[in-house]
């Protein structure tokens, strides 16, 4: 494991199936009275959140918590760059507290980047602008091997708003390392200029896409794409690309669902469908917190033995 | 002038024969073979190339309103070193260069710094708006002789607005300088739109962004028969558009910069807003297309862009970070690197493209102007660089005058060194260092 998690893309599939399996490891401490393990006892894990996200940030806090480390949630929401302190002078002052740990989400691409620059701990990207997400693809991946027993082969489509989406992009580059087939589907205007060089295919017809479908990925769309053309309305877009109870039933009988949220029930994704038994939604939920104890487990439980194992510096 | 004669010893002009030199009461007095000259200071030029002093189209100098980032004086003390002795002083300054009143206070800090000719753009619209005409003429009018309009940063994007002003500068022989940004195709953008933006989920900013203003501009220039000066050309498009104009007989003219030359977006990749740069840098493709242009004559010269910003402007998240890049002293070497060294450039061209050209276009070939962009030749006056094309030396922007560090060449090895500039006869860079 490389020192910092900031792109889905540093990890190899070796790295990436460690952390899916010491994530399974680390799901059983759920399962004990005490769901404790005191493994980082007396590190510091700062989450770092510059854009409201309850639920990412709770997933970090509950992770970190039940590995003893200490944690400390700076929201720096409302600092705008020009206003506020700098990132800079922020990531100076994490340093001068000691964070061993940095969980960083920023409406910025990149930021996450920049601050390993700045600071001596690990740096994990909770999220950064449109670029990356990277736990949320390992949560990901880790849910689809727990429902369907394996990654290698399997069919993934991830349907909506492409060009904006962090999941999208992290998870693009971790099935492509875990051996799994992307489908990217999404109307041509939220599909990036580049895609084509992705390692996935794409295209724009989601009901041809699904009854070759193993994994269905809903994204979350904003209403406010409509007002830059993206997509003519929410209706029209719901009509092409949601996913609906008819639509639903296209995918093979195995074929599971699945969605990062916050979720738009009623435009990406129908009540119904969210609340089906196929649906995964609420099992990623608990599935983050095993896998963000694996990755903080990983970077920095190496970096308290006496030889520095498992740290790249 | 002044007194002190010098006599510069086995130069090689424009990259060819040895020659020797003189130059008095800031005339270059003699050329040739072995001229024999009591009383002048010697300078060894051997192993140096003699170009006439280069000439920047697309300099900010952010004096007045933003000292913290350069001022006249280290603005022209960079351009001195960097081998030129003329720069255009781009008007977005704090106040904008929209007035009389700013041209000229502009030009006469320039006088005042003696380092090199400082001839202010002025602006094509009041504040950069868009929206209303700045007081064109009476810029052309006042005592800084403003030729060259542009509202560059920003784009004049209104058609009926462009149109008026390249009618109007017709009166004064003027030519307005596009900085050709669609403005809506490019809100938000950040870096060049292709694989690597959507890789590294930075908002893309199309080629079509900047063609489509070309396309449209040098229509409306040969509709109205007037002088259109395209800033910053950074895609291969946009080098087609250009010399499908030219070969119409329009009178069109085109700048490169130097970081256009040898940078492509895969830097943006590291995040490291040093590379965050309006027009953003472009693929490979797009590098190879400019070379080839600048060599074909499409594109007429290189112009800097040169954008200094102090270290907090930069020391951020790319999306908050400024746009732009120094490049006043290290644009000769850019060159050699990107143009002489693949021999796409001989230096005769590079005097051409870097100070006859941009002269021209500038209008600093007569009409009262100082003279720059003149062949070396006895008669002429003496605004020279002598250049080391056999250096080669990382760039340390620590080393620089520019008052900003902001350089993309940082770190980068570079050919070339500035020995000896002069302006008017007077050296103001000798052995590599600021002679005042």
């Amino acid at each position: 494991m490389k020192r910092h998690l900031i792109s889905a893309g540093d990890l190899s599939r070796d790295d990436a199936l460690l952390v899916l399996d010491t994530a399974e490891e680390l799901a059983q401490v759920a399962e004990r009275p005490i769901r404790k393990l005191p493994t980082l006892r007396g590190r510091t894990v700062v989450n770092l959140f510059y854009e409201d996200s309850t639920r990412t940030r709770i997933s970090f806090e509950a992770a970190a918590k039940r590995l003893s480390a200490d944690v400390i949630n700076f929201s720096a929401k409302g600092s705008s760059v020009a206003k506020g302190e700098s990132l800079k002078d922020t990531a100076l002052t994490l340093e001068a507290m000691g964070a061993d740990a940095v969980v960083v989400r920023h409406p910025a691409s990149g930021a996450p980047h920049r601050l390993a620059g700045w600071v001596h701990g690990s740096v994990i990207n909770a999220g950064d602008g449109t670029h990356e997400h990277p736990t949320q693809a390992l949560l990901d991946a880790f849910t689809m091997r727990r429902r369907l027993g394996r990654l290698e082969g399997l069919r993934v489509t991830i349907a909506g708003d492409v060009l904006h989406s962090r999941v999208a992009r992290s998870n693009v580059l971790l099935l492509h390392t875990l051996g799994a087939d992307v489908m990217l589907v999404a109307p041509p205007t939220l599909l990036p200029y580049g895609v084509s060089s992705w390692p996935c295919e794409t295209g724009y017809d989601l009901d041809s896409a699904l009854p070759k479908t193993d994994v269905v990925m809903m994204l979350r769309v904003q209403a406010e794409r409509m007002n830059a053309a993206y997509f003519p309305t929410v209706h029209e877009y719901s009509r092409r690309y949601g996913l609906d109870v008819s639509r639903m039933a296209l995918l093979p009988e195995h074929a599971i669902v699945m969605h990062p949220g916050p979720m738009n029930r009623g435009v990406e994704i129908a009540a119904e469908v969210a609340d089906s038994p196929r649906s995964t939604i609420v099992e990623q939920v608990s599935n983050g917190v095993s896998v963000r104890m694996a990755v903080l487990y990983l970077l920095l439980g190496g970096a308290a033995g006496e030889d520095g194992a498992g740290v790249d510096r | 002038m002044t007194g002190q004669a010098w006599h510069i010893k086995g130069t090689s002009l424009l990259g060819q024969a040895a020659a020797d030199m003189l130059i008095s009461d800031g005339l270059i007095t003699e050329v040739g073979p072995g001229i024999s000259a009591g009383g002048a200071q010697v300078l060894d030029g051997s192993g140096l190339v003699a170009l006439p002093g280069l000439v920047d189209l697309h300099t900010h100098l952010r004096e007045p309103g933003r000292e913290d980032a350069e001022t006249v004086q280290t603005g022209t003390a960079a351009a001195a070193l960097g081998g030129f002795t003329a720069v255009h002083a781009m008007a977005n300054t704090e106040p904008v260069a929209d007035t009389a009143g700013v041209v000229e206070q502009v030009w006469r800090l320039g006088e005042r710094a003696g380092l090199a000719d400082v001839r202010p753009v002025g602006a094509v619209t009041v504040g950069l708006s868009g929206g209303h005409l700045a007081e064109l003429g009476a810029m052309a009018d006042s005592a800084a002789r403003v030729r060259v309009f542009s509202d560059d940063g920003r784009c004049v994007s209104d058609a009926v607005i462009m149109r008026r002003a390249l009618e109007y500068v017709k009166a004064f022989g003027g030519v307005v300088a596009q900085h050709a940004q669609e403005p809506r195709l490019t809100e938000g953008a950040q870096v060049n739109e292709g694989e690597v933006a959507g890789r590294i989920g930075l908002a893309g900013w199309p080629a079509v962004a900047e063609e489509a203003i070309i396309a449209r501009d040098c229509l409306l220039a040969a509709h109205v028969g007037s002088a259109l000066h395209v800033c910053h050309v950074s895609t291969a498009g946009s080098v087609e558009i250009i010399r499908w104009a030219k070969a119409k007989g329009w009178r069109v003219t085109a700048e490169v910069t130097p970081h256009h030359l040898l940078l492509t977006d895969e830097l943006a990749a590291s995040y490291d807003p040093v590379y965050k740069v309006n027009p953003p840098l472009r693929t490979a493709a797009d590098v190879l297309a400019l070379r080839e242009g600048l060599a074909d004559g499409t594109i007429d010269c290189v112009a800097t862009d040169h954008a200094p910003h102090p270290v907090e402007d930069k020391e951020a998240e790319w999306q908050a970070a400024a746009f732009g890049m120094t490049g006043l002293e290290t644009a000769l070497r850019a060159v050699q690197l990107a143009m002489v060294e693949p021999g796409l450039l001989d230096w005769a061209q590079v005097a051409d493209r870097m100070s006859v050209r941009p002269a021209a276009i500038g209008r600093l070939n007569g009409e009262g102007a100082p003279l720059h962009g003149c062949s070396l030749t006895a008669g002429s006056p003496a605004n020279l660089v002598l250049y080391d094309p056999a250096q080669r030396g990382v760039v340390d922007p620590a080393q620089h005058a520019s008052r900003s560090r902001n350089s993309p060449f940082a770190g980068m090895e570079l050919p070339g060194q500035v020995v000896a500039t002069f302006l008017r006869g007077e050296p103001t860079v000798l052995d590599g260092k600021l002679a005042r």
